[in-house]
């Protein structure tokens, strides 16, 4: 008896989605197989016996629905003393391939669960590994939605997949084509007149899904429009109200609500309706054969006998919902197909290249020269090794940056930064100030090689920076960015992300010097207080603090730093501005700068605009030449 | 909670009726199909009775058309009843939003009343069409194949209702076990999937610091955990199909050796042993789907349940009933007002406020943050209403006026503000929507923002996108001015709004503002004190306090805070501003 399943349940969204187009579906599929047999072969393997089995035993037990009959019942009422040990032992091994058909689908199930939970966290881990070794490119030209998708709707799909389709799609398969092997020993021409009405039904299924897929699409559009306004909507709520717009705001919504409501109710008509048409044209396909099989059989054409037609008759029912089956999972096959592209799209990306091979050394002076040291001395060198004859040389790290006519762009034919010569000596202060898009970020982006330089040169300590390994260059850096990021997590471990094996009183220390330790103290668990979201639960400026105090902690010699902007009130300003201040003491500083304070004390400040340096010099200097310094400073132009 | 969903049925309560009937006349057609796939067999095929056969084939046939034209009435009432259900709810709770006020709406997060409305709607959408069409023909279809059964056979049936019980009551153990697992590892996917979010969003923190492998080792452990939980749960749900397999294998073994042994007692035809093992997949099937029905509707609960809230939400704020639809003057008196968002507070957020500022006058509001600035001008046009004390606008208590008379004489610009998608006209035309061409021009000059609007390509039909994310925040602040300027206020409140301009625009909006609405009161919140030492008097608060409400040079004078705040403005802490392009 072929496994019957209950009426399809309807997915998100109701009705089935159109199919998106893929490239290649057969090599992408074939890839994800690849990938599941890598860790799974030997599951896998146990698997596909098992739906061996499974299939085997359901189609002995139908064969032996017909026998039991024929072979034992109808011989049974023709004997004066009825003898049911025959029956008795037919049943017991009935009873057997059943137990080995239920024994076999728990076996396959539960190692599915295996393969499905494993596979799914390898491609976790590997798609979340891969993505923290691209570029920031990357991140800068992809949606961040877009990526978070992969994790979300992407390997929801796939599990889908790997859990359902693909057994049930073998389990379907294997079962049309065993049961159409008896039938074709029963009788052919039945069973080409069975696969006719399995084409129709086919074909039904393909044109009420085509249906459905136009109205699901005019769906999903009018799902985006109306979320998209609703958003929008409650975002703006409170303007909403000040301004007592609420009645215009609702015509719009009713609008679009109603436009949504008509597309939905006719994707979801047509999506349910698909069911019903399966099933009936199977029983159609019953009557037919009954009809045909019968005229045949009475008529004893081609030694086609009654109880074979019984037997046909039975196949003929048990053909239809695999076939279904099949049709359906199909569809869902390709839907999880393009999720797998865009993951295997994104495993594809290149990573962020490094062939730096000067790394950063714990040091120690000895008669003047530098040796390398395991102890913590507080002093760092470059180790240099080079590649013509293997000799080593140690540079002391001190954080002398200097920029030698450096051209950038984000992509090759657009060049933001032009001709940008830069110099700092260690401990100096360097101002950025400019419009925005005047290339000030950029700058920054270029030191720590987020991004890499299209010509010129830049050098840390004398050392080109594309020489030095990407991991030590930015060990040798810190970052406040404007944009402060933190960590779900405590205070503590959010402080110690710039160093992690700091002790409990070096993150108090860098608290301290951050100015954020008066704060913590007063949160509710203090350095324990877990943060989320962001450090939803903390003000812009305490997080500034947070972000400094992170930097402070990872101790480097150059700091590149981007002041916010955002109004945070004066009190708190001065705290941010005094712990930034503290921080810059002693070490060769990059800020993007908007405070006057800060432009102030630089020893030098660079003004850009449109990529290139205009005006440099110290506020003094910049004032008397009465540039484009002076303007910004006096508010002269906007 | 019913109730509140039942009464958005509406106008489909119709639909909603005639699915399940459909449902149920096409569960009858097809159980009265096997009844005659069953005559086929034994009066046709083993009676050798051709024409009984086509006679049989030809009611099946019109049964097979009937069963279907109900599947089909059943599809398109089900998807006519959802779908306008959903409709329905999602205008209940639109319109219920409309009538919140600002309590009601800091109630629900921005994010929780845009999930309410979008997938908790989904979800209920999709319960309800499976309860109209699944709910009510699982069960009659078990019945009725369970009624048939018994009408075949008593004796037979009986191995059915025992084969159910006892799969009813494994099928509910794994439905609860599996789910209890399910519920705690949903909750650790959500933070997972907010971990990497966290991630690609701190990328360059991620970088900076060189915590690719950290990052890599607490996400393995995420996912693992993750992994191990789900594993958990789908074993358990692992043992649905075989046990599926062994009730309706048993029931098959039980039936055909007691079967066997009627017929040939004579109580039993062949053919009705065939449509019992028939009805046993039937029976056993739509138990199993009654069992997925349980997990859906409990997993909707949660959003039915958030759905409901948002319906029950009454707004705070009531219009009075006699309503005054006139405001004389743009005078303010604040009378021994004390206020609390939240009634339970101990410590009010605005403490006994005296104030009485004449019509006409300009006021600046400084104080740090969480002194209660924005909580000070909010009660003005009765956004919040207060706990003690009263307000007086034009001499009468704000909450006798009518609410939108109020709030268009009161016009305020929020300190988070909002641009809406459509032309800047259109925008602009939020303040008042009959204003023409050159109204909005004259209010953007007021605002200083004709300048960068007349030098897009497209001037005032300049299209702006949601969130007003293509203009910068300078010019996002001075449109916000504008549109407030156009319905002609008497009051005008600018909470914080000229944060991003920069000195000397800011110093010709309050030019503006003297010089052409001279009549207008005029309540200037800043952090800047340049912003605000021009005003005819300063309100200094300090902690929900009224520390201070007099002239510049008065406070400066006898104020300390005024005094510190200026200071530290003064001496080298204030903007390096970069041209309204912060």
């Amino acid at each position: 008896m072929a496994q019957e399943n209950p009426k399809p349940i309807q997915g998100r969204g109701g009705a089935r989605a159109p199919r998106p187009k893929l490239n290649h579906p057969g090599r992408l599929f074939l890839k994800l197989l690849r990938y599941i047999l890598k860790n799974y072969a030997i599951h896998c393997i146990v698997v596909v016996v098992c739906i061996f089995l499974t299939v085997f035993a359901s189609i002995q037990g139908t064969k032996f629905i017909q026998t039991l009959i024929d072979d034992y019942i109808l011989p049974l009422t023709k004997q004066q003393n009825p003898d049911f040990t025959e029956l008795a032992h037919a049943l017991f091994s009935v009873a057997v391939y059943y137990a080995a058909g239920a024994v076999a689908a728990y076996v396959n199930t539960r190692v599915m669960v295996t393969v499905t939970q494993g596979t799914l966290q390898n491609l976790r881990d590997d798609i979340f590994t891969h993505m923290e070794s691209l570029p920031i490119k990357y991140f800068d030209t992809h949606p961040h939605g877009d990526i978070m998708s992969t994790y979300t709707n992407d390997i929801d799909a796939l599990r889908q997949l790997i859990s359902q389709g693909l057994p049930q799609l073998l389990n379907s398969g294997v079962t049309v084509i065993g049961v159409l092997i008896f039938m074709f020993l029963l009788s052919v021409p039945l069973t080409v007149i069975t696969l006719l009405m399995v084409c129709v039904t086919l074909y039904a299924t393909k044109k009420a899904g085509g249906l459905s897929s136009k109205y699901f699409i005019a769906q999903q559009k009018d799902i985006a429009a109306l979320n998209g306004y609703i958003e929008e909507m409650m975002e703006g709520q409170k303007v909403v109200k000040v301004f007592t717009h609420e009645e215009e705001c609702l015509s719009q919504f009713y609008e679009l609500n109603d436009r949504l409501f008509e597309s939905a109710d006719c994707a979801n008509r047509y999506g349910n309706m698909i069911g019903p048409f399966n099933a009936q044209l199977g029983n159609l396909s019953y009557v037919l054969i009954a009809a045909i099989g019968g005229a045949l059989a009475l008529n004893g054409v081609g030694g086609f006998t009654v109880g074979a037609l019984a037997s046909f008759l039975t196949y003929n029912k048990s053909l239809n919902q695999p076939i279904n089956q099949m049709s359906q999972q199909l569809n869902n096959i390709v839907m999880a197909l393009a999720g797998c592209e865009r993951i295997f799209a994104l495993l594809d990306e290149k990573p962020e290249t490094d062939d730096g091979y000067v790394t950063l050394v714990r040091a120690r002076s000895e008669n003047g020269k530098i040796v390398e040291t395991t102890e913590r001395t507080g002093m760092w060198a470059w180790k240099h090794t080079h590649q013509a004859d293997g000799s080593v040389d140690y540079v002391e790290l001190k954080g002398d940056v200097v920029f030698d006519d450096v051209d950038f762009g984000y992509n090759e034919n657009k060049i933001v930064l032009h001709n940008v010569d830069l110099y700092a000596t260690p401990g100096q202060k360097i101002a950025f100030v400019g419009s925005t898009g005047a290339g000030k970020t950029t700058i920054t982006n270029l030191i720590n090689r987020f991004y890499d330089i299209q010509d010129g040169k830049i050098r840390y300590d004398g050392i080109n920076i594309n020489k030095i390994k990407k991991e030590d260059l930015r060990h040798s850096l810190g970052i406040v960015l404007q944009d402060t990021h933190l960590f779900t997590g405590t205070v503590m471990e959010n402080i110690r992300y710039g160093k992690l094996d700091a002790t409990d009183e070096e993150v108090i220390k860098a608290a301290r010097l951050a100015n954020a330790d008066t704060f913590i103290h007063q949160l509710p668990d203090g350095y324990q207080t877990v943060l989320t979201g962001d450090g939803a639960n903390l003000s812009q400026g305490q997080r500034q603090l947070l972000s400094i105090a992170r930097a402070a902690i990872a101790d480097p010699p150059v700091l590149i730093l981007d002041e916010a902007t955002s109004s945070i009130d004066t009190r708190t300003e001065k705290i941010v501005q005094d712990g930034m201040d503290k921080l810059m003491n002693g070490r060769t500083t990059f800020v993007i700068a908007h405070r006057l304070s800060t432009v102030k004390n630089s020893d030098c400040i660079i003004v850009l605009e449109q990529g290139r340096i205009i005006e440099r010099g110290n506020h003094d200097e910049l004032i008397a030449a009465h540039g484009k310094y002076y303007q910004l400073y006096t508010g002269a132009a906007d | 909670m019913l109730k509140t969903l039942g009464a958005q049925i509406r106008e489909f309560k119709s639909a909603s009726l005639a699915t399940p009937v459909f449902m149920i006349l096409e569960v009858l057609m097809e159980t009265i199909i096997p009844l005659m796939m069953a005559s086929i067999i034994d009066d046709g095929v083993d009676a050798g009775n051709l024409s009984h056969i086509f006679r049989m084939g030809g009611f099946m046939v019109l049964a097979a058309c009937l069963s279907l034209f109900f599947g089909l009435m059943g599809a398109k009432y089900g998807a006519k009843a959802s779908t306008g259900f959903a409709r329905n709810l999602r205008k209940a709770m639109f319109e219920n939003i409309q009538t919140f006020s600002f309590s009601n709406i800091d109630k629900f997060s921005t994010a929780g009343l845009v999930t309410r409305l979008t997938t908790d709607v989904t979800n209920l959408q999709m319960a309800y069409q499976m309860i109209l069409r699944m709910c009510f023909r699982a069960p009659i279809f078990l019945i009725c194949a369970m009624a048939m059964s018994f009408f075949i056979s008593p004796r037979l049936a009986m191995i059915y209702l025992i084969a159910v019980l006892i799969l009813g009551a494994l099928l509910a153990l794994i439905t609860v076990s599996a789910h209890k697992y399910f519920t705690q590892a949903f909750p650790k996917y959500d933070d997972l999937n907010a971990s990497v979010q966290e991630n690609v969003s701190a990328i360059r923190v991620v970088k900076a610091y060189v915590r690719e492998e950290y990052e890599k080792k607490r996400f393995r452990t995420a996912s693992e955990n993750i992994a191990r939980m789900f594993t958990k749960a789908e074993r358990i749900l692992a043992f649905n199909n075989p046990l599926m397999q062994i009730a309706s294998y048993s029931c098959i073994i039980a039936i055909s050796w007691v079967g066997a042994k009627m017929i040939v007692g004579n109580t039993l035809t062949t053919g009705q042993l065939m449509s019992l093992l028939t009805y046993c997949m039937n029976i056993l099937m739509n138990l199993m789907v009654l069992s997925m029905i349980f997990v859906m509707i409990t997993m909707s609960a949660a959003s039915a349940k958030r759905i409901c809230e948002v319906l029950d939400e009454k707004s705070s704020l009531t219009n009075p009933e006699n309503p005054d639809f006139d405001v004389a003057d743009g005078s303010i008196v604040f009378d021994h007002v004390t206020f609390r968002y939240n009634s339970a507070s101990a410590k009010p957020v605005l403490d006994n406020v005296n104030l009485t500022i004449r019509s006409g006058e300009t006021i600046g509001v400084i104080g740090g943050t969480g002194s209660s600035k924005s909580s000070l001008v909010s009660l003005i046009s009765r956004l919040y209403d207060v706990n003690e004390g009263r307000v007086l606008v034009g001499g009468k208590d704000v909450r006798s006026y009518d609410l939108d008379t109020l709030r268009n004489k009161v016009s305020v610009v929020l300190q988070k503000n909002v641009l809406f998608s459509g032309s800047i006209y259109e925008n602009l035309r939020w303040g008042d929507k009959d204003a023409d061409e050159n109204a909005c021009r004259h209010a953007c000059r007021l605002a200083c923002a004709d300048e960068f609007i007349e030098r897009f390509p497209d001037g005032y039909d300049t299209h702006i996108e949601q969130g007003g994310t293509n203009v910068s925040g300078g010019q996002k602040q001075r449109l916000c001015i504008a549109r407030a300027l156009l319905k002609k206020p008497k009051i005008l409140i600018l909470d914080d709004s000229t944060s991003a301009v920069d000195t000397a625009t800011d110093a010709k909006i309050r030019k503006a503002f003297a010089e052409e609405i001279p009549d207008t009161t005029k309540i200037i919140i800043a952090q800047r004190i340049s912003s605000v030492q021009n005003a005819d008097r300063i309100i200094v608060l300090n902690d929900g306090v009224v520390d201070g409400f007099d002239t510049h040079e008065n406070l400066l004078s006898a104020n300390a805070i005024y005094r510190e705040v200026y200071e530290s403005q003064t001496s080298g802490g204030g903007d390096f501003d970069e041209g309204g392009a912060a």
